[in-house]
This record gives structure tokens, sequence and C-alpha cells, in this order.
């Protein structure tokens, strides 16, 4: 799967309009410069053969050289990639918990008020853009009651706690965008659900609510909560490019649009390579979950 | 406390929340039921069967609530309880068997776990003594595996199995009262037999009371004291068996009765003489070039003749349509239809061969599209083997739904919209939009009520005269094969046993797996089963002083 990704990945860079040696040296470089610079970076090769020297390469842990920074690509992402981690990391923890308390609470009072309001604000939070919500974060706890920095740069000597408090604001503002389609599917999850005859007969069975919640409802309904999970999860990997901007927090999706607009080939490479091996492998976890909670999936005929 | 019954249930009234309106249900119903006593409950789906059997657990369905009268279970009023006290009754007191127990098992807990569950919670009993007495059950109930059978999963269980778990379950507890919610719909004749053996001596044994909910008038007559019969919420009639069976007050008693007898058609035979329609010889087939669940069928059919297939489940009687329509093509055979060969795959044969034989299935809510009208699912086959078009295809689709003695306006409606027997009847209509010669009907009226049935049954007879039909109905039932059909086929393990015309095989069965099928159909007798099983205790046994104990 993931081979065929890699080839994917390659090949569509490889497309990308624009000539890599001249966006590198400038308007001004000479013809000579730019040929000698093509082959010292092995770009006068077929793309078939530089795609086997990559693959070769990555194989061996070798995501190659940046054509602008000539740093190993290795070392400039994976400090991004920590950084964009530890954000994801850092809004799942507010989002997921919030989502599962919202999305169980809704379904078990269907139709009061707590469902209706929960709904709905939930529905307003994920309408509103990201950079709206982000500048709105900005303008209260930067700047009218500066709690939080406005902008989120480290320096190397900054503490965990530090690290903690500049994360606040955009992980907040990423839960705003994710909670909704959680707190949604969990509910549309669990009301699934209790609706099933055997919760019924729970209920005949004399089985308290509490028992009745944990032990008949929620194994049944975990595939589907752990999958709108992980995909959120993996959104919030792949999907944070805009928040990074605005924070201008130094994540992989930054890091990214930048190799882009530089034509780093190597790097942006390898950050697609990098991004899709985290989304199969949190879809992996979701699948094993699903499989270890469902006994039809253990436990064939 | 001590002059109360078990269970009296009091000019019970309940409703449901309709398009924001509230409408009543059940109209008033009472009834009262002493220890060991078992009262069964017959009527059609909707008559409010199921809601009585739940309100004796003091549980209305979401969307309905009590709004009159009182349920008395061991003296604790139970509509108006608290949840504490019914978390109490409800299992200790008072259990539930369902009708689909393969939706009434949690998927994600094994058998044994849902047997032990109200012990657990509920009693000082271990979990190895409750696994001891989960065992015991498992092989009165007859299960296989009695020891080890906890351990699986429901979706490890055939239907029949759970069925019969879940009559365990619910005597776990050794309840003062059992509420079973058509338990045997599931179970093959013989099975069935079992099962009310076995429901029979546990409530003889335990003084238990039970709550018989049927639309099988034959069946409930075997194990009940006194019968009630309800329609649309109310108590039509209520008395001791022998009573109900030999003198009905009611008209609709009498109808349910005698609902089988639908002679009012003059049907006249297939002439013998005639050349087949359809004839195979020495049909074999398997699945996936592996086990042989088809061997040496050889049979004929003729226009105006019906020929019913008659097995247990897994005879192959289902196979065996497959490969006459050329879903499961037959590894070994010649078919020969109305002298031409018959080709074994779908894909080999013609549009008017395709035209020429049509299947209608058992469950019409899995064979409709949901989302399209009846018109719609009628005029599709006559659009496409016909070529009918707008006026024309709408004329014909009004004239197909008149056959089968429905309102023309139907057309515009959806498969959600109807009743079952409706349902059924769209599925047989669209079948005759092809104009077939040949109908393939698998088991079509299993899944309805007695009476819906009886009118099924009686349409496809008229259908078959009006179109010269020749029609393949397979079905598990002795009674609708003695009812419809012409010639009978009996299988068993993929192969055929006996066949010949019905009154031949079926009125003085001489093949031993023939006779054991005719025997273990419930006549409407309330002897009947202390004739064919004298193990089984005749209905008022506990009045007796119990011999076991």
């Amino acid at each position: 799967m993931l081979a065929v990704i890699s080839a994917a990945i390659f090949f569509a860079v490889d497309l990308l309009p624009g000539d890599v040696a001249r966006a590198v040296l400038g308007n001004a470089a000479s013809s000579e410069a730019l040929e000698a610079f093509r082959i010292k970076m092995g770009l006068d090769q077929p793309s078939v053969v530089r795609f086997g020297l990559w693959v070769w390469g990555v194989l061996h842990g070798d995501l190659g050289t940046s054509i602008t920074t000539h740093e190993p690509v290795t070392k400039a992402i994976s400090f991004r990639l920590e950084n964009t981690l530890a954000l994801a990391g850092m809004a799942s923890l507010i989002s997921v918990p919030i989502a599962l308390f919202l999305g169980i609470g809704a379904a078990l009072r269907q139709g009061t008020a707590f469902d209706r309001i929960a709904s709905l604000v939930t529905l307003g939070a994920i309408s509103m853009p990201e950079f709206f919500v982000a500048y709105v974060l900005v303008a209260l706890f930067a700047l009218q009651w500066p709690l939080f920095p406005p902008i989120s740069t480290f320096s190397p000597d900054s503490t965990f706690l530090d690290h903690v408090r500049i994360l606040v604001l955009p992980s907040v503002t990423l839960a705003f965008a994710v909670v909704a389609h959680m707190m949604r599917m969990i509910r549309a999850a669990i009301i699934d659900v209790l609706d099933q005859p055997y919760m019924a007969m729970a209920e005949l069975k004399g089985v308290p609510l509490r028992v009745r919640i944990l032990r008949h409802a929620l194994p049944n309904a975990i595939a589907p909560i752990i999958n709108v999970i992980v995909v959120n999860l993996a959104y919030l990997i792949v999907g944070v490019v805009v928040v990074e901007v605005i924070f201008v927090y130094p994540g992989l999706g930054q890091l990214l649009i930048d190799s882009v607009t530089q034509r780093d080939l190597p790097v942006v490479q390898a950050g697609g390579l990098i991004f899709a091996g985290l989304y199969l492998f949190l879809n992996t976890v979701a699948d094993v979950v699903a499989i270890a909670f469902n006994p039809r999936l253990r436990f064939p005929r | 406390m001590d002059k109360m019954p078990l269970l009296k249930i009091e000019n019970l009234r309940i409703e449901v929340e309709k398009d924001k309106a509230w409408t009543e249900i059940l109209h008033g119903v009472s009834l009262e039921l002493e220890r060991g006593e078992m009262l069964g409950v017959i009527g059609e789906s909707g008559a409010g069967k199921s809601t009585i059997g739940m309100a004796a657990l003091g549980y209305v369905r979401p969307g309905g609530r009590f709004s009159g009268g009182t349920v008395h279970v061991n003296g604790v009023e139970m509509t108006s309880a608290s949840v504490a006290t019914l978390e109490k009754m409800r299992g200790m007191k008072v259990a539930y068997v369902a009708q689909s127990a393969a939706s009434y098992f949690n998927p994600a807990h094994t058998i044994g776990q849902q047997f032990a569950e109200v012990l657990l919670l509920k009693s000082s009993m271990r979990r190895a003594d409750i696994d001891r007495k989960a065992a015991t059950l498992y092989r009165e109930l007859g299960l296989p595996d009695p020891d080890r059978i906890g351990h699986r999963y429901p979706h490890q269980l055939s239907g029949g199995q759970l069925q019969r778990a879940m009559i365990a379950m619910a005597m776990a507890t050794d309840p003062d009262l059992l509420i079973f919610d058509e338990p045997t719909t599931a179970l093959d004749v013989t099975t069935q037999l079992d099962v009310l053996a076995c429901i029979k001596r546990a409530l003889a044994r335990t003084n238990t009371a039970g709550l018989y909910i049927t639309h099988d008038l034959a069946l409930v007559a075997q194990i009940v004291d006194r019968i009630m019969v309800m329609r649309h919420g109310n108590v039509v009639e209520m008395a001791p068996t022998r009573e109900i069976l030999a003198a009905p007050k009611m008209a609709y008693t009498q109808q349910l009765l005698h609902g089988f007898d639908s002679g009012d058609i003059e049907v006249s035979g297939p002439d013998m003489a005639e050349r087949a329609l359809l004839t195979i010889d020495g049909l074999s087939a398997s699945y996936g070039g592996g086990v042989k669940v088809l061997d040496d069928i050889t049979l004929h059919v003729r226009r105006r003749e019906t020929v019913a297939i008659v097995g247990e489940s897994g005879s192959g009687k289902s196979t065996l349509a497959r490969s006459i329509c050329g879903l499961l093509p037959p590894t070994l055979s010649t078919m020969v239809f109305d002298l031409q060969e018959l080709l074994p795959s779908v894909e080999m044969r013609d549009k008017d061969t395709l035209r020429r034989i049509q299947l209608v299935h058992q469950l019409p809510d899995l064979s409709l599209n949901r989302a399209h009208t009846v018109g719609k699912i009628i005029g599709r086959p006559l659009q496409f083997f016909h070529g009918l078009k707008g006026k024309a295809r709408a004329a014909r689709v009004s004239e197909l739904l008149a056959s089968l003695e429905l309102p023309a306006a139907y057309a515009n409606r959806y498969p959600d919209q109807l009743s079952g027997g409706e349902k059924q009847r769209v599925a047989i209509a669209r079948a005759l939009a092809a104009s077939p010669d040949l109908l393939i009907c698998d088991e079509v009226t299993s899944a309805l009520d007695q009476l819906v049935a009886a009118e099924v049954l009686r349409t496809i007879k008229k259908l078959k005269q009006e179109f010269g039909l020749g029609i393949i109905f397979i079905t598990h039932d002795v009674a609708t094969v003695r009812e419809i059909a012409d010639t009978v086929v009996v299988m068993r393990h993929g192969r055929i046993v006996n066949k010949g015309p019905v009154h031949e095989v079926l009125d003085a069965p001489t093949e031993p797996y023939t006779k054991s099928l005719v025997d273990a159909t419930p006549e409407l007798d309330a002897d009947w089963i202390k004739r064919v099983r004298p193990d089984i205790s005749v209905p008022g046994a506990h009045l007796q002083p119990a011999a076991d104990g």
C-alpha cells in the first residue's frame, strides 16, 4: 500500500511545474551554472532512475538531501514532525474527551435541551472558518487578557511548560474544528446501539442503566467511535496548515508549503510519505481496535 | 396477598405517540394468571400480543406509555413502579423470552455471560455454579455441547439454537412468571416439539406461570390451559383451550380456527398426460466445488401444476430454486424447459428464457427496493421484457395489482407503507409482470401470519388457474403443502426422499422421514401432542400433583 502511495507521491511531485535549478539559483544564473547544479543534484537522470534511488534511500532511512538548505531531509523533518505531533496530540487531548462526553450525553438525553444545545453549539463551531476562530481567540486571550502568546514560536531553551502554553491557542482552534464532527458521529453510533433489541432485552432483564451503557452499549459502539476519532486525528496531523501559518508555528505543514514554493522536491516527497504513512498507521490502529471489540471478527463461525 | 393471582392485569390501556398525537393501541385488557398456569395469547401481528407480554414486566416500548389500568405481579404494581422496583422484579420474578433471539442477544458477549448476568447482579450465586445450572438447562433444551456452548458468541449459534439459549436464559433465575413471545418460530417442527416439551416440564417442576404469545393456534393448543384471542388491541375471547377449539364463540376465533379452509376456488389439477413444462434429470450442485448440497434431483413440473418442495431448513430446497433459476449453476444435470435445453447459468440464458422463469423470494422486505414505488417496482419488468412505457405500462400495473387483489392506488405507495402480506403480493405481481410460464415461490408465506398467509395462498391458486402457470412452491410447512400443492417432493440432506401426488405421499406416509414431518405438524387438537409425544404432560397437568415432584 505504502509502496503505491510513495510512487504516486514521487511522480506527482516530479510533475510540479517549474525548474528547480532556476528556482534555487535565481533568474540571473547562467545556463552553465544551471546545468552544473542539475548534475550535482542528480536532476539530469530520468525520473524512473531517480525514483529507484529515492526508494533505495528511504528503505535505508535516508530521505535525501534538501535542495535549498543542503541539510539531510530527515533532520529538517524530524523537528517539524515532533512539533506537529505535539500540536495534534494536544488538540486531541482537548477534543476527544469533550466529544465523548457531549456525544454520549446527547445520545442518552435524545431530544432534550442538552441534546439540542450540544448539537447547535458544535454545529456553530464547525461552521466558523479556522482562521476566524484563531483570530478571535488571539484577540481575546492574547491581546485582551494576555494569558497566552499570540504567536507560537519557541526558542530551543523554552521549557516543557512554555511549550504547552504556546500550544493552547492553536490546539483550541483545532478542537473547535473537530469536536462537532466527532460528537455527532459518536452520538449517532450510540443511538444506533441503544435502538438495538438487545438493549431492550437488557432492560427487560432488570439490568441497571449504568451497566446497560457500559457493558451492553459501549462495546458495540466502540468500533464506529474509534473510527471517527482516528479520522479526526489524521485530519489534525495533516490538515493543520492554516492554523500553523496563523500562529507561525514551526510544524510539518508549514515546512511543506515552504518547500513547494521553493521547489525543494526531496522535502515535499518525504513530507508526503510521512503523512501517508501516519494516515495508514492510524487507520490500521482503528481496524485492530474494532476487531478486538467485535467477536464476529475474532471468532469467525 | 394470598388471594391475589400471580399476574393480574386490569383494564390495561397503552398509547403510542404517532404524528405528535397519542393513539391507543391496547383498549382495556384484563386477565389473571395463577401460579403454574399457562395462558396462550393468540392473534395476528399488530393485535397487541407482545405489548401485553412486555406490560407484564412493566415495560412499554419507547414512544409508548401506560394510559390506564394496572398490572400486578406477585402483588407488586408494575405500571407505576419505581426504577429500583422494576430492576428487582425484572429478570428475577418475571422473565421475558423474545421472538427474534438473534437480535435480542448482545453480539459482544458470550451466551454464558448473558445467561449469568442477572444472577451475578442480583443473587449471591457464583459463576461456576451458574455455569453448571446453565449447562443443565442447555442439555434439557437439546442444545449441542451443553457444557461448552456457553463460551460461544451469539453469531456462532444458529437461529434455532439462539431461541433455545434465550429460553434457558429466562429460566436461569427460576422466575415466578415467564413471558414467551413466539419462542419457537425459528425452529423446525421437530425441534419445536422438543422445546415445547422442555418448557412444559420446566414449568410443571417449578410451578412457574407462563404467558405464551403466538400466532399459531395449533401450536399453542398443545401446551396451554386457557387461550386468549386478541385483535386490534382488544380481547376477542378467552376460554379454556378445549372449549375454544370445540366451540369458538366469536366469528374471528372461528376464522382463525378454520383459516386454512379456503376451498372457495375451483381449481382443476394439471393434465397429467400433458408433457412437462420443466424436466430436471439427475441434478447435482455444490457451493464453490465443495460439498454436494444437491444430489441427483429428478422432477417434472407441468402447466397448471403446483409442485411443493418440502423439507427442514438446510435440506437444499432454496438451493434447488437457485439452480433452476441459473443463479447457482448445477455441476451435473439435464434440464429441459418447454422442449428446449435449459442452460445451466443465468448469463448463458437468453432474455426470453429469463422472462419465462420467475422467482419470488421469502422476504419481500429484502427483495423489494424501498426507494421505489410499487408502480415502479412492477413496471420495471414490464418495460424490460415487454417494452411497455407510459400509459400502457401504468394500465398493466393496475391490471396486475387487481389480479393480486390490491387497489390500483397502491402503485404510488412505497413498500414501507404496505403490510407484510401486501408486500408479498407486490413481489408476486412483479414476477407475474414478466408473464412467466414457471413461477418459483421460495417460502413466500413463511413470514406471514396465518390468516394473511391463507389469503396469499388463495391468490396463488387463483393465479395458477388464470395464467396457466407451473409453480414450484418451496415450504417447510406440511399444512401449506396440503393446501396448495398437487404434487409433493420431500427433500432431506440435498436428496429427494419421497415424491408423488400430495394425498398419496402425506395421507398415509410410508417413508420414515416423511412420516416424521407429517407427525410433527401440530393439528388443531389439544390431545395431538399427547398422541405423538406421550412423554409430554397434557394441559392442566399442574393441577394434579406432579409425579416427578
